[in-house]
């Protein structure tokens, strides 16, 4: 029982590495007062970019880093739309969702060859799992010998990264300057404007993170969770970030738990699939796999109280004195 | 001696309209300077330049002598100057601290700065005696104190020049006081203030110099002590004006309409309106005072009809109104009652709409509007040409969209729409807020010439003047409750500022 939980546990912390970095890329940008429904196209387009690139590179790193300039690049085209142009954010997110999802399979066509995937990735083109130093003599040790070995060792450098990225982010949101001030711009620009600070300038550097984070999620699918890149990979990864970030109130913390949440309901699912449950009989996947949407709807109807985002969000900035 | 302040030929045009022309003036270090204007005079362009929020076509600034480039908030911050916005400029969940570094916080980490700040913001309230609690949040905090969040904001960068825009517009006559006397205690330690208003009232009491704007253009500069109210609103509107409402003794008859015991909840289950009674007779003006958001709003909601009374009843034409038989504000319209809301733009008027649209909304599917399936637009458009004469509303083109005509128009046309139906009881909000002087004068007397035709008016304003001016009754509402009733006769600033403060000492003569 004990080593079936540490194997859940595992894979939970597998499953919740892209939607960690992905929900923490929605809470930089959604502070900051955009909204990001267009972390899956992000993730989308850096897990085609990453793969791509790893494999005719055949470097992971040089991978991640091509991943990353594509979200990067997508993140700076809403940023135009919604910041310079003053456009809509759900147009602009949806249409980068859209694009993306058409483009990464045209483009793997036209380059690879093989119906919408890209070659699959060995060796140094993926990110490999990392074995902390005495993991296997510590294996036997019972209990904490389990949890060392196999649930904090052997896992990759991406997902020891997402759980290092929510301290981080929450230092740098409520303990420095660009924190305060970006958590000002979402909640009244006109008030950072007026104290002489540059809105735009501060949403655009929230959106040059939000790109690098989804990039290394989006990286992360295709190189170190998978190897290789599958059409329509991101599969909902990102608005199931965005339920995480509404759920976890835009706060570093609770986002991180509500997506380990997420990603342990996921696991689950994994587990439940063909295992027969005394009086009920074999229980669907596909019910277990809608249990975070369903979660999220109830929870936020009345359980964790309202959700109250920050109150500029989705309203484009417009330099006038009311 | 340089002057703190210095401005030459500014001049600013927005496409077609020229909202500042040549603007001279002259502001003496360490006096309180007022600026006044009608609405729509230029005043607020003028202080947004010296702000750097837009940069003048032709002209330039001097501070202290030296000619200074302002071309953001910023350079105008690093030129000493400092601003306190008719809207705050605050960030509402953030902690007064962490609002006053906004901007200034010392570094790129906020822990140094933070400790900084705390000590200098406690020279400045001992200072300037403006002490306030650094750490509690701005939203849980009263309009007033928000204010001097402001003023704390604008000082902790080490401004020496302090703009305040129509500062008193929220706050009690005993808040505006108090400001006042913040502005003394500043003046005296060489800060100069400029202080923009359209409230004579306020010019008069506290400041040492004055300059009028008109039209973009500033017309006179006056020392306050060789200056009176009535000089400054003739120079303001550009003609005589009257600031007074001639009115006969009221003659009220009939109870029209009365309320009992009225209570709402909004939908966070917070009683909004407090067992609220009250009666509206026939040929009298009651007037409801209060600080703007202490339950005038939710009265006049629920009296109309839009929203639904939870406790209490409302005896009206013959029926009697609860909450298990409610009407809706269709349903009270049939009944003769007309009701001109506060917000003009979001209530009274569709601004996308043309004015004959705009003149029939609420009363759209009267016969008289309406043929047999389609409407009668020329009924409408010789109705609203009549109209817009009989009220001077101009320009008088009715298919002129309504978000083009001016706050004075807009308002004759939201009133000429209610009054013109000659409903039994008016219900009015706010007759005149963002209204200029001429047309408060036309709408004043057409309110009393309503009275005096024995209907019942219900008057609602944050401005005391109006309420003093209008009412022969006076009902204070504070936190949703009815905390005072006065004779018309027996109500001043002091009185009713008190009441509305609900600081009212019963021992002072007047049942509270």
């Amino acid at each position: 029982m004990f080593e079936t939980l540490i194997l859940m546990l595992d894979a939970t912390m597998r499953v919740s590495t892209p939607l960690i970095f992905a929900a923490l890329a929605g809470l930089y940008s959604e502070r900051a007062g955009i909204v990001d429904i267009g972390l899956e196209g992000k993730i989308l387009g850096s897990a085609f970019a990453a793969a791509a690139a790893a494999s005719v590179f055949g470097s992971a790193w040089i991978g991640l880093c091509f991943g990353i300039m594509a979200s990067v690049g997508l993140a700076m085209i809403h940023g135009f739309a919604c910041i310079t142009h003053r456009g809509d954010h759900i147009v602009s997110g949806v249409a980068i969702n859209t694009i993306v999802a058409g483009l990464t399979v045209t483009l793997s066509m036209h380059w690879f060859g093989m119906g919408g995937q890209t070659p699959a990735l060995t060796g140094d083109a993926r990110f490999l799992d990392i074995t902390f130093p005495f993991a296997d003599a510590l294996e036997s040790v019972p209990v904490i010998g389990s949890i060392y070995s196999n649930l904090l060792s052997g896992h990759n450098i991406l997902v020891y990264l997402a759980f290092l990225m929510v301290p981080i982010t929450y230092w740098a949101i409520y303990k420095t300057r660009f924190g305060l001030r970006l958590r000002a711009v979402g909640e009244n620009p006109h008030a950072v404007d007026t104290a002489g600070i540059s809105v735009s300038f501060i949403r655009y550097r929230a959106l040059i993170i939000c790109g690098i984070l989804c990039g290394l999620a989006g990286a992360y699918l295709s190189t170190a969770h998978n190897a290789g890149f599958l059409k329509d990979m991101s599969a909902g990864k990102g608005y199931m970030a965005l339920a995480a970030l509404i759920f976890g109130k835009w706060r570093p913390v609770p986002v991180l738990l509500a997506c380990l949440l997420f990603g342990f309901l996921d696991a689950v699912a994994v587990r439940m699939q063909g295992v027969e449950i005394p009086g009920i009989g074999q229980v669907p996947v596909q019910a277990i796999e809608v249990l975070p949407y369903v979660l999220t709807v109830l929870l936020l109807a009345g359980f964790i109280g309202k959700a109250i985002g920050p109150k500029a969000i989705g309203r484009p900035y417009v330099k006038e004195r009311a | 001696m340089p002057y703190a302040i210095e401005l030459r030929d500014i001049s600013k045009r927005f496409g077609a309209v020229q909202a500042n022309k040549d603007i001279c003036l002259q502001v003496p270090a360490g006096t309180i300077h007022g600026i006044i204007g009608e609405n729509g005079a230029g005043k607020s362009t003028l202080m947004s330049i010296i702000y750097g929020f837009y940069e003048a076509d032709t002209g330039h600034i001097e501070v202290d002598g030296k000619r200074v480039d302002i071309r953001s908030s910023q350079d105008a911050i690093n030129a000493g100057i400092g601003m306190v916005h008719q809207h705050f400029m605050l960030v509402e969940n953030f902690s007064v601290l962490e609002n006053v570094i906004l901007g200034a916080e010392g570094g790129a980490v906020l822990k140094n700065g933070i400790g900084a700040a705390r000590v200098e913001l406690q020279r400045l309230a001992h200072e300037y005696s403006l002490d306030i609690d650094v750490d509690a949040i701005v939203e849980e905090l009263p309009v007033g104190l928000q204010q001097r969040v402001e003023i704390l904001k604008a000082l902790y960068r080490g401004a020496r020049i302090l703009i305040l825009d129509e500062p008193t517009g929220v706050l009690t006559p005993q808040e505006a006081d108090h400001l006042f006397r913040i502005l003394k205690a500043l003046k005296e330690q060489g800060v100069t203030v400029l202080l923009i208003t359209h409230k004579l009232r306020e010019i008069m009491a506290s400041t040492d110099n004055v300059s009028v704007m008109r039209q973009g253009e500033m017309v006179a500069h006056r020392e306050t002590v060789n200056t009176s109210k009535e000089d400054l609103a003739e120079l303001m509107v550009g003609k005589k004006v009257r600031l007074t409402v001639d009115k006969d003794e009221a003659q009220p008859s009939d109870v029209l309409l009365s309320a009992k015991n009225l209570s709402q909840f909004d939908s966070q289950g917070v009683k909004r309106l407090k067992d609220v009674s009250l009666e509206l007779r026939a040929g009298e003006i009651l007037g409801i005072a209060g600080v703007s958001g202490n339950g005038q709003s939710e009265l006049l909601s629920v009296l109309s009809g839009i929203t639904p009374m939870d406790e209490g009843e409302i005896h009206f034409a013959g029926q009697v109104i609860n909450a298990k038989a409610p009407k809706n504000a269709a349903q009270m319209r049939d009944l003769k009652m007309a009701h001109v809301p506060e917000d003009r733009h979001k209530m009274g008027l569709v601004t996308g709409f043309e004015a004959y649209e705009a003149a029939v909304l609420g009363y759209h599917n009267s016969p008289v509007y309406n043929g047999k399936i389609l409407m009668n637009r020329k009924a409408m458009l010789d109705e609203c040409n009549d109209r817009m004469a009989a009220w001077d509303v101009r320009p008088p083109n009715p298919h002129l969209k309504t978000a083009n005509f001016s706050g004075g128009n807009q308002q004759k046309i939201v009133i000429a729409r209610e009054v013109e139906q000659n409903p039994e009881v008016l219900l009015i909000g706010q007759p005149t807020r963002g209204v200029d002087i001429g047309a408060i004068e036309n709408i004043h007397e057409q309110i009393v010439k309503l009275r005096d035709s024995g209907k019942a008016i219900l008057l609602v304003s944050v401005e005391l003047d109006e309420i003093m001016a209008l009412s022969d009754r006076i009902i204070v509402m504070f936190d949703g409750a009815v905390v005072g009733e006065l004779d018309a006769k027996d109500a001043n600033e002091r009185t009713l500022g008190l009441m509305m403060a609900n600081a009212f000492n019963e021992e002072e003569g007047v049942s509270a």
